[in-house]
């Protein structure tokens, strides 16, 4: 894990309120592995207080990209950060997704991203496709939810590195109308095997609930990837803990990724999108 | 001519560190959290995340959220317990060859604090004790809701509890005190006069934040406990107070995030400092607090960070 000043290389609007941001973070950019995080300081004063957790999105040689939505005060006074200044970032940070799963058991991988949930699950695709080198008959499958057409990020670039994409929109505006868990419904529906899948998901706490009812049904693997107010990012605070089977654990050091068997899905009022 | 290096060793009773900078209980994890970051080796002291007899799972979440210049947090002392501590944390702990201070409580009873201190008075690598009498996220044993009455709001009850653990531990035994009282200067003279060797000050402010769009409590067991640089003028003050009443050294914090903010708390009558939310926005603040003092020290002609303690100019 480091701390790095990381030069912005470039910020830039995706459409109405999403942003993807660049810097140059030689040292984390070497470690990360796909599902782990950034804390980002979003400047160096006390407003905001707490540093601010991203999925790493992509990574590219020294340079790490992360895909925002600006949702509050901090994401709004990211977005202003210029190309040239210094960003205070720590990472990576967390366990990351279990990816070698759906390579060493040769089960084709899912992907089920619910809004910005998104973020993390390219850098986990370019991944699961470089590993795969030609078994292409185990290429990514990717479903994106969003609640309308303009919300859908990163279609065009999965299907660039070879996933094959669906869409599922809320009011039916592209693809699929209806919840990215119906879709997966559906898809898991015409597969002979369902079995012959890995699941990895992220995006709200109730789709992840729903994602895990599915492929518990089916016996399916599935990794999550769960959000949740964090203070310290690295496991000191003991403020960012989720339910498990085994009690509770630290969403920022044990996940964010955890097997979805082993969450105790209950209620959540607060956290995730 | 040849500069002297400015002196920065303490003592805390018959505890020397070789410098004052501490980080605070809860707030640094085990200290593995922290070893990718810092040279750990470098803090005066660590002193750990409350301890309990028992383990305790802790609150629900939302445990934290962020205020102006501050958080609200109540994890309600999640820890192992002593017995997983001794085994699996302190190992960790004496690697690293700092002074280390084990921070203890108990919900229930003062037999508990007794029996923990017992616990730890035979381990070699253990320094000293503090006694966590001031955690404000404990929920009150009758009503089962939040904020119970906190042995550091009561001057009786922090000198019966003090004595009894005095009595069964040769370590160095700090009591930590609460912000959440009328006078912090009487439960300071009682902790003192019960034989405590130093104090720490302060721990948390009860406050509580409101989600006004759903009217919900932002923290899952309402009220909480504040910290961050919010605090900081209240904790220099109390630290202030009780310096000109107490003879035994004080370990300031709350709202420490850089070196300016940890010499006012010498200024104010701080033998040595904690840091403790700080960590959380800097990970290796407290190793460049400790060259920032330096730093301020030489540059002052001021030999030692002993003579900057209490050495606030009320005159104007
Ligand atoms: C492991 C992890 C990965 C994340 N990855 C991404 C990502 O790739 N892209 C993205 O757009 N967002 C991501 N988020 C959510 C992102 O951290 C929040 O949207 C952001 O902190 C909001 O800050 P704000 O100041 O704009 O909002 P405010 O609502 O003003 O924030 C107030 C406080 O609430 C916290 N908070 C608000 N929303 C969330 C949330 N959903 N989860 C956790 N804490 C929250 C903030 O950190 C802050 O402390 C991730 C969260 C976690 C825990
Ligand atoms: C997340 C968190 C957990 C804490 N846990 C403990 C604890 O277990 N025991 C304790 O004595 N104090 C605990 N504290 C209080 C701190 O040690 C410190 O007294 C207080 O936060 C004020 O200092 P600060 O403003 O620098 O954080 C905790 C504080 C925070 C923010
Ligand atoms: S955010 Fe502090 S332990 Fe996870």
């Amino acid at each position: 894990m480091h701390l790095e000043k990381a030069t912005l290389l470039y910020n830039k609007p995706l459409g109405k309120n999403y942003f993807r941001l660049a810097c140059n973070a030689a040292k984390i950019a070497n470690d990360a592995v796909p599902g782990q995080f950034v804390s980002v300081k979003i400047n160096n004063t006390h407003e905001p207080f707490l540093r601010r957790p991203f999925g790493i999105h992509k990574v590219d040689g020294c340079r790490i990209e992360i895909l925002y939505e600006a949702v509050g005060e901090g994401t709004r006074l990211l977005s202003k950060n210029k190309q040239g200044s210094f960003l205070d970032i720590l990472g990576p940070l967390g366990n990351g997704y279990d990816y070698r799963y759906a390579l060493i058991r040769h089960k084709t991988p899912v992907l089920v991203a619910g809004g910005m949930g998104v973020a993390p699950l390219f850098f986990l695709a370019e991944k699961l496709v470089r590993s795969l080198g030609r078994k292409v008959r185990h290429s990514p499958r990717v479903l994106l939810g969003a609640k309308s057409k303009n919300q859908i990020l990163c279609e065009k670039e999965f299907k660039k590195i070879g996933c094959s994409v669906t869409i599922a929109t809320d009011n039916g505006s592209a693809g699929f109308k209806g919840k990215v868990t119906d879709l997966l419904k559906q898809t898991l529906s015409t597969l002979d095997c369902p079995l012959s899948t890995a699941l990895y998901a992220c995006g709200p706490r109730p789709m992840l609930a729903e994602v895990s009812r599915i492929s518990r049904k089916h016996g399916i693997f599935t990794q999550v990837s769960l959000e949740e107010h964090m203070a310290c990012g690295i496991g000191a605070c003991l403020g960012c803990v989720v339910k498990t089977k085994d009690g509770y654990k630290r969403v920022c050091k044990e996940g964010p990724v955890f097997n979805s068997e082993e969450i105790v899905w209950e209620k959540h009022t607060k956290g995730g999108r | 001519m040849l500069k002297r290096q400015a002196q920065l060793s303490v003592y805390i009773g018959t505890l020397k560190l070789k410098n004052p900078v501490m980080v605070a209980s809860g707030t640094f994890g085990y200290a593995e959290e922290f070893k990718d970051y810092m040279d750990l080796k470098k803090l005066g002291a660590i002193v750990t995340k409350t301890v309990t007899l028992k383990p305790r799972q802790g609150n629900p979440v939302p445990r934290t959220c962020e205020t102006p210049a501050g958080m609200l947090n109540s994890i309600g002392l999640e820890n192992p317990g002593i017995d997983v501590f001794i085994d699996k944390k302190l190992p960790f702990f004496k690697k690293i060859g700092v002074p280390i201070i084990v921070s203890i409580a108990s919900e229930a009873s003062a037999e508990e604090f007794i029996a923990l201190a017992e616990r730890l008075d035979g381990i070699q690598e253990v320094s000293g004790l503090e006694l966590n009498i001031s955690c404000p996220n404990l929920k009150d044993a009758k009503s089962g809701r939040g904020s119970h009455a906190l042995i550091a709001q009561d001057a009786q009850a922090t000198q019966r509890l003090v004595k009894m653990v005095r009595k069964v531990t040769k370590k160095v035994l700090i009591t930590k005190l609460s912000p959440n009282v009328t006078s912090i200067t009487d439960i300071a003279e009682a902790a003192e006069d019960a034989g405590s060797d130093a104090l720490s000050l302060i721990n948390t402010l009860t406050a509580l934040c409101i989600d006004v769009k759903s009217r919900r409590p932002k923290i899952a067991t309402i009220t909480a406990g504040l910290s961050g640089p919010a605090i900081r003028p209240v904790a220099v003050r109390m630290v202030w107070e009780v310096y000109k009443r107490v003879k035994i050294p004080l370990i300031g914090m709350g709202g420490i995030t850089d070196t300016e903010s940890a010499l006012e708390f010498f200024i104010a009558g701080a033998s040595a400092i904690s840091v403790g939310t700080g960590n959380f926005l800097n990970p290796k603040v407290s190793t460049e607090i400790i060259g920032g003092i330096t730093q301020y020290l030489e540059k002052n002609n001021i030999r030692s960070i002993k003579k900057l303690t209490g050495s606030l100019l009320c005159q104007r």
